[in-house]
C-alpha cells in the first residue's frame, strides 16, 4: 500500500511540514518495500486551489493513506471522495510518522480543521 | 467626463469624498463599484427601483458521458475541478467562469448553469442616477459584479465611480472606466505607501491621476513631494473634521455636515477636468 506524508524536504528522514497542501515536499512510501519516493508539491503556488490540487496528486500517484496535521476541507472531500484516509500527525520525520502509523498509533481524522478560506 | 474615485487602502475616505462630489455635481450616474462593501447608499439614500442578479456560468457533469479521465482538471488552472476515480468534483467558488473546461472534454460530458454571485441595484437620488454592485457573502471573484455595474456607465452623461479600495483587479477595472482616476489618501507612511502602488498601477493603464489628501492636517508635505515629483496635480485637501466623522456615523454626507467644503468640491470638478485636458494637450 502506498503512503503519502507531508514533509519539508526530501526522504523518509525528512522533518514532517504539518500543512497538508502547502507543505513543499510529498514523500510517497511503499508500505511493503519501504521504497521511498518524494515529489516537490506543485499545489504550494496554487492560491485557493491548493487543497483540490494537492489532493489530486495523492490520488492519481496511488497513495491510499496520506499523514498529515492539517487538511482544507476542499482537499478533505476530494481525498475522502477519492477513498483515501487521512490520518492526523506532526513534529515527527517522516520514517517515523510511518512506524507510528503502522503499529496503530494515529488516529484518523474524519473532518477537515481548517477554515474554507484556508486554502490547505 | 468620467470620474473613478480610488485610493490604495480602505478607510482614507474614498466613499466620503465619492458621494458629496456627486450630490455637488448634481445630474450625473454614480456607480457605487466597492462591491465587497458597498455603502454609498448610507450617504445618498437613493430610492432603489429594481435590481439584477449577477450571474456566472459554472460547470456541472452528465454523468453518463463521463470517462473520469481527468483532462478538465488538469485543464483547470484555478483547481476548481476535481477527478479521482468514479467522482467528478466542482467546487463553485474557486471557478473563475472561463468555459475551458466543457471545451477540453473530449465526451462533452460538462454543461454549464448559471450560478448567482451578487446583484446590482438601480436607483435614483434626486437628480443622481444610482447604481449599486454587491458581491454575494462568501463569493471570492468580484469582477463579473463590478463589469456589470460599470456597463451602466453608458456613453454620454457625467458618472463618478466609487472605485474598490486597494491596488487590485477590481480597482484597475473600475478606473479604465473613467477619463480620470481621483486618488483619495491620508499622509501617513502607509498612505504613502500605497498611494505609489495606486499610481503605479494608473501609469500601466494610462488613466491621469489626481490627488485628494484627507486628514491633510496630520501634515501633507510627504504628499505633495511625492506628487510634485510624479507631475501629478494635488487638487484637494481636506482637514481631520470631527463633524464629517459624525455626520458619516449618522448617515450624513461631507456636504452636509461641513458645507464650507461645498465650494471646494465644485472647484474639484473643474481641476479634475482640467488634469484631463492636460494629459489630452
Ligand atoms: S474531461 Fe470530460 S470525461 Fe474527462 S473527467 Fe472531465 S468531464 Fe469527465
Ligand atoms: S470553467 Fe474554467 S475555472 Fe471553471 S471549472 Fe471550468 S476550467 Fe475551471
Amino acid at each position: 500500500m502506498k503512503i503519502c506524508v507531508t514533509a519539508s524536504s526530501e526522504g523518509l528522514q525528512a522533518p514532517m511540514d504539518s500543512r497538508f497542501a502547502r507543505a513543499p515536499f510529498m514523500v510517497f512510501i511503499d508500505s511493503e518495500t519501504g521504497d521511498a519516493e518524494t515529489i516537490a508539491n506543485a499545489a504550494t503556488s496554487a492560491g485557493h486551489g491548493a487543497g483540490t490540487q494537492a489532493a489530486q496528486t495523492v490520488t492519481r500517484l496511488g497513495a491510499e493513506v496520506l499523514l498529515t496535521a492539517h487538511c482544507g476541507p476542499r482537499a478533505f472531500e476530494v481525498l475522502a471522495a477519492a477513498g483515501v484516509k487521512v490520518f492526523g500527525v506532526e513534529g515527527v520525520t517522516v520514517s517515523e510518522a510511518v512506524d507510528a502509523w503502522k503499529a496503530g498509533k494515529l488516529e484518523q481524522l474524519e473532518n477537515s480543521d481548517a477554515a474554507a478560506g484556508w486554502a490547505g | 467626463m468620467k470620474v473613478a474615485v480610488a485610493s490604495g487602502k480602505g478607510g482614507t475616505g474614498k466613499t466620503t469624498v465619492a458621494t458629496s462630489l456627486a450630490l455637488m455635481w448634481g445630474e450625473c450616474t454614480f456607480l457605487d463599484c466597492d462591491v465587497e462593501g458597498p455603502n454609498a447608499h448610507l450617504l445618498l439614500h437613493p430610492e432603489i427601483e429594481r435590481s439584477a442578479q449577477v450571474t456566472v456560468p459554472v460547470p456541472r457533469l452528465h454523468e453518463e458521458d463521463c470517462s473520469y479521465c481527468g483532462a478538465c482538471a488538469d485543464f483547470c488552472r484555478s483547481h476548481a475541478l476535481a477527478v479521482v476515480p468514479g467522482k467528478w468534483m466542482i467546487f463553485d467558488q474557486l471557478c473563475h467562469a472561463c468555459g475551458g473546461c466543457s471545451l477540453v472534454c473530449p465526451t462533452r460530458a460538462i454543461y454549464e448553469v448559471d450560478r448567482r454571485i451578487g446583484e446590482v441595484r438601480f436607483g435614483h437620488a434626486g437628480p443622481i442616477r444610482f447604481v449599486q454592485g454587491e458581491l454575494d457573502a462568501g463569493e471570492a471573484h468580484p469582477i463579473p459584479v463590478i463589469e456589470d455595474v460599470l456597463k451602466e456607465a453608458g456613453d454620454q452623461g457625467d458618472v463618478i465611480i466609487d472605485s474598490p479600495p486597494g491596488t487590485n483587479c477590481s480597482m484597475i477595472a473600475a478606473a479604465e472606466a473613467a477619463d480620470v482616476v481621483l486618488l483619495v489618501t491620508e499622509p501617513t507612511p502607509f498612505g504613502l505607501h500605497d498611494l505609489t502602488l495606486a499610481v503605479e498601477a494608473l501609469k500601466v493603464i494610462n488613466r491621469p491621476a489626481a490627488i485628494l489628501v484627507n486628514r491633510a492636517d496630520w501634515g501633507a508635505g510627504e504628499v505633495h513631494e511625492y506628487a510634485a515629483r510624479e507631475g501629478i496635480p494635488v487638487v484637494l485637501e481636506i482637514p481631520h473634521l470631527l463633524v464629517v466623522a459624525e455626520g458619516y456615523a449618522r448617515s450624513r454626507p461631507l456636504v452636509e455636515s461641513a458645507p464650507e467644503f461645498r465650494q471646494d468640491l465644485l472647484g474639484l470638478r473643474a481641476a479634475l477636468a482640467r488634469t484631463i485636458q492636460e494629459r489630452a494637450a
